[in-house]
């Protein structure tokens, strides 16, 4: 993966940069020593690592305005980072970057429950969120599989989805309000406790910018009201096909389940042998549930395994208790973790329009033979998010980059059959270069000049979402 | 009137323009400052294009009626969930609403607290920007999150990015039924509470307003299958006894009646001019309404929980406004109200802490010639919205002045 060349003056100036920075962080905010600064070369995305020239971790938005200025009057590259969680890379540094980690910035400044909004520092870990508020029953929706670690800056940044946002949405469905700091050092409040945008919807456009635009310090969430239960059933089928029409079935019968996932039969085996949660041994097997009271669940779970039926399932299994739930469960949660006990693995993140999930997953199949790497699938089916986790062998010279290879047809299939590269986890690097498979030029230079208009001399996280040849001109300047 | 009949006739008339463009879909949403410019029609670019029920998923052209859309949807037993009012009613205009001059306004109705805007179930969109250039965001799929999100940036632009040709969305289905409780007299701060309780229980309300008066009356409702919103009847009846009279509407035909007023502002069509505001629920209440009283008579009406408040004023009193406050014209006395209805929605202590915005939706030219109809923005926000401007409208020829 090609990241631009670390300038030699700014690289020859460290010393210039950390005595501006002492002047505004106290001494524990600034990690400079390239033994300490290793910690922060990488995020999710380990393939990749870069340490970067320093590291700062500010307190307060007033501190990261301070950091701002001067890292934009000196014309150094800030790479924001709220856990360093992400899959795509989007917190990888080059050599003359500085990282700025907001992770100190975790406390709840507010919680409103009449209102329904809870105001948040921004390095707040997403399930703490939730933490904070659910003894009076109430969550915040966006439930990334990295919920326990993850920060509300990087959910922001990505525009992070979830298991679960077929009913509750994604980030940007969930967000209020934010207090952002711009490359220059200007503090700016979006939004706030209330809903839409008075005049241009600027928080929409900030939420999903991978850090490009602004560092986000404070953000106001949308809380609600838990629901009274929530139940899963589990259905084998003999194929994909079946499954698919299966889920599309349930959509069109008017149940809205809040999640409705999917494994084939290479991951059921793999959960099994490492979770073992009894799941049976087919070709696609699905998990839906449901919410409501014990007797609205059984209405909708009635419904949903009569539609079931009609599709011959090879099993079909409906929770009746907690335990139960948490077994149905089991297996799909420890899913990328038993992928990890067999291999290293890729974990990709197109989206296909639902109708094309047979489809896709057959090509996948015969693709996976092609270029002879093992291939899970798992993903959200109600909303056409895939995760093809790639199976290879990072010690073996050349398989990481024939995974990548494999990776990077996988997505344009999925753009090709009116997809997009990304449903959740972002472009970040892993997915820069291929944009162009999916926007044409004009669609790309739209977005470049959105950045000019928030970032002029392109510092904030540079180096990602664009190719970097289409990016060139407006980074040297 | 320009009618355009395919994307690139409209980038070509975009391109070659050598002067302001007005644009409209069917015309009904005439909201924002008056336009000077030629007015260009993207009712001619019409029809879905692609329909996907089980994929809940719909593409349609920008000029397509929204009639037509909701027909379709609805032989499948799907709707748009965000409701899009119909302006037609408070803005006294004929013609047909189009689902480009929904999304271009970011039009939702009741079941926005529920569900979410208008902005939250567009997927993706099609448009031409101010240069004539064809530009795409988003896609038709549920989940995208790849490069920045244009597709918000252009629900509720209206027309001043860029001139949509193509809009995806999601679609969601029709529930089997529908009831509304009313709970009667309830009033001020016990209407507030109503609501409130209701949106933060766990049944799933879909619509929480309040219409003040004489017979003020909160309104919530419940939508699903028929056991579930029979359960969600009584557990709800139960938390609210305590604050007025609760009846229960059970025929899904007058439910249906009663939230298209609410939806549409019925009871306030007659305003002269007629202003909408989004703050949280508590300050609308206990900050808004005080404050507005203080300086007029005016009707409301409260939607989503009392988070959206409907502000309307007759020619009478803003007749003597004109006249206490130095006006020589009825729209005056208007324009002094929109003044202290924006200043107080940026007010702290009024908006606490949340924030807020202030539109004036319906008024005569002259008022809405006169005056900001949108929220001031602060100077570090307005800076950037002015260089996105300059960067999608460099010619500044879309809707020009629109936005102010």
């Amino acid at each position: 993966m090609e990241m631009p060349e670390p300038k030699p003056e700014i690289l020859a100036n460290k010393a210039g940069l950390i005595a501006r920075l002492r002047s505004v962080l106290p001494h524990d905010a600034i990690i400079e020593n390239p033994v300490e600064t290793q910690a922060y070369e990488c995020d999710a995305l380990v393939a990749y690592k870069c340490a970067p020239l320093a590291v700062v971790l500010p307190s307060s938005t007033e501190e990261v305005a301070e950091v701002l200025k001067i890292c934009n009057e000196m014309g150094i590259p800030v790479v924001p980072r709220g856990s360093g969680t992400s899959l795509a890379g989007g917190a990888l540094p080059t050599a003359d970057c500085v990282i700025l980690g907001i992770a100190r910035m975790n406390e709840v400044l507010e919680t409103d429950y009449d209102n329904r909004v809870i105001r948040v520092q921004a390095g707040r870990t997403n399930l703490s969120v939730t933490g904070a508020v659910e003894e009076e029953d109430f969550f915040y929706a966006p439930d990334p599989s990295s919920q326990l670690a993850c920060a509300i800056s990087g959910n922001i940044a990505m525009n992070s989805g979830g298991a679960h946002c077929l009913k509750y949405g994604v980030t940007t469905n969930n967000l209020l309000g934010v207090t952002m700091v711009m490359m220059d050092g200007t503090i700016v409040e979006l939004g706030g406790a209330y809903v839409d945008a008075g005049g241009l919807d600027l928080l929409g456009l900030i939420c999903g910018s991978e850090g490009q635009l602004g560092v986000v310090t404070e953000a106001s969430l949308r809380i609600l009201a838990k629901p009274e239960g929530a139940r899963p059933v589990l259905m084998g089928f003999d194929s994909n096909e079946v499954a698919g029409a299966c889920v599309s079935d349930i959509i069109k019968a008017g149940v809205l389940p809040v999640a409705i996932e999917f494994m084939d039969r290479p991951c059921i085996r793999a959960t099994e042998a490492f979770a073992g949660a009894g799941y049976p041994d087919c070709e696609a097997l699905l998990i839906v549930e449901v919410e409501g009271s014990d007797a609205e669940i059984d209405e909708q779970l009635a419904l949903i395994l009569d539609i079931a039926r009609q599709h011959n399932p090879v099993e079909l299994r409906e929770s009746r208790s907690s335990e139960e739930s948490a077994r149905i469960w089991l297996g799909r949660k420890s899913a990328f973790g038993a992928m990890g006990q067999i291999n290293d693995y890729m974990c990709l993140d197109g989206t296909i329009p639902v109708s094309q999930l047979p489809f896709v997953l057959r090509r996948i199949g015969e693709m996976s033979r092609e270029y002879g790497l093992d291939v899970g699938n798992v993903f959200h089916a109600g909303d056409g998010n895939m995760h093809p986790l790639i199976l290879f062998d990072a010690n073996k010279p050349g398989d990481l980059e024939k995974c990548e290879e494999f990776g990077a047809e996988i997505l344009k299939l999925c753009v090709e059959v009116g997809g997009c590269l990304t449903g959740e986890h972002g472009v970040g690097i892993e997915k820069r270069d291929l944009m162009t498979t999916q926007f044409s030029q004009d669609d790309l230079d739209i977005q470049m000049a959105v950045k000019d208009v928030f970032d002029s001399k392109w510092l904030l996280n540079p180096a990602k979402v664009f190719p970097l040849d289409l990016s060139d001109s407006r980074r040297a300047a | 009137m320009d009618v355009i009949e395919t994307e690139v006739a409209l980038a070509e008339r975009i391109r070659d323009a050598q002067g302001p463009i007005r644009v409209l879909g069917g015309g009904t949403r005439a909201i924002g400052r008056p336009v000077q410019g030629e007015a260009l029609s993207v009712a001619g670019l019409s029809g879905v294009v692609d329909y996907e029920p089980g994929a809940l998923t719909l593409v349609v052209k920008a000029g397509t009626p929204l009639d037509e859309i909701e027909q379709t949807l609805a032989a499948d037993g799907q709707r748009l969930a965000f409701e899009p009012m119909d302006h037609r009613g408070i803005l006294g205009v004929e013609g047909t609403p189009t689902i480009g001059g929904v999304v271009a306004g970011n039009v939702s109705g009741p079941r926005r607290i529920a569900v979410g805007a208008c902005r939250d179930f567009l997927l993706g969109v099609r448009f031409v920007d101010g240069a004539g250039r064809i530009l795409k965001n988003g896609g038709r799929v549920m989940k995208n999150v790849t490069g920045y999100d244009l597709v918000r940036l252009m629900a509720g632009s209206r027309g001043t990015l860029g001139v949509l040709s193509e809009i995806s969305l999601k679609v969601l289905p029709t529930p089997e039924t529908v009831a509304t409780l009313t709970v009667h007299g309830a009033e001020g701060g016990g209407a507030l509470d109503a609501m409130t309780r209701a949106i933060t229980s766990p049944f799933e309300v879909t619509g929480a307003a309040h219409v003040p008066g004489s017979a003020s009356a909160v309104h919530l409702r419940l939508e699903g299958f028929s056991g579930s919103v029979a359960y969600r009847v009584e557990q709800l009846k139960s938390r609210l006894y305590d604050l007025g009279e609760v009846t229960v509407e059970t025929a899904p035909d007058s439910s249906a009646e009663l939230w298209r007023k609410i939806r549409d502002v019925e009871p306030l069509q007659d305003a002269y001019a007629l202003w909408r505001v989004s703050m949280k629920p508590s300050a609308v209440y206990a900050g808004l309404l005080p404050a507005m009283s203080e300086r007029a008579h005016c009707d409301y009406l409260m939607d989503w929980a009392g988070g959206e408040c409907w502000i309307a004023l007759s020619e009478n009193e803003a007749a003597s406004l004109a006249k206490a406050h130095g006006g020589d014209d009825v729209a005056d006395g208007a324009a002094w109200l929109h003044r202290g209805l924006q200043e107080a929605v940026a007010d702290r202590l009024i908006n606490q802490g949340g924030g807020g915005h202030a539109t004036l939706i319906k008024g005569p030219d002259a008022l809405r010639g006169a005056v900001s109809v949108f929220q001031p923005e602060p100077a570090p926000v307005a800076a950037l919205t002015a260089g996105l401007r300059q960067k999608f409208d460099p010619k500044g020829i879309l809707n020009p002045g629109l936005m102010g």
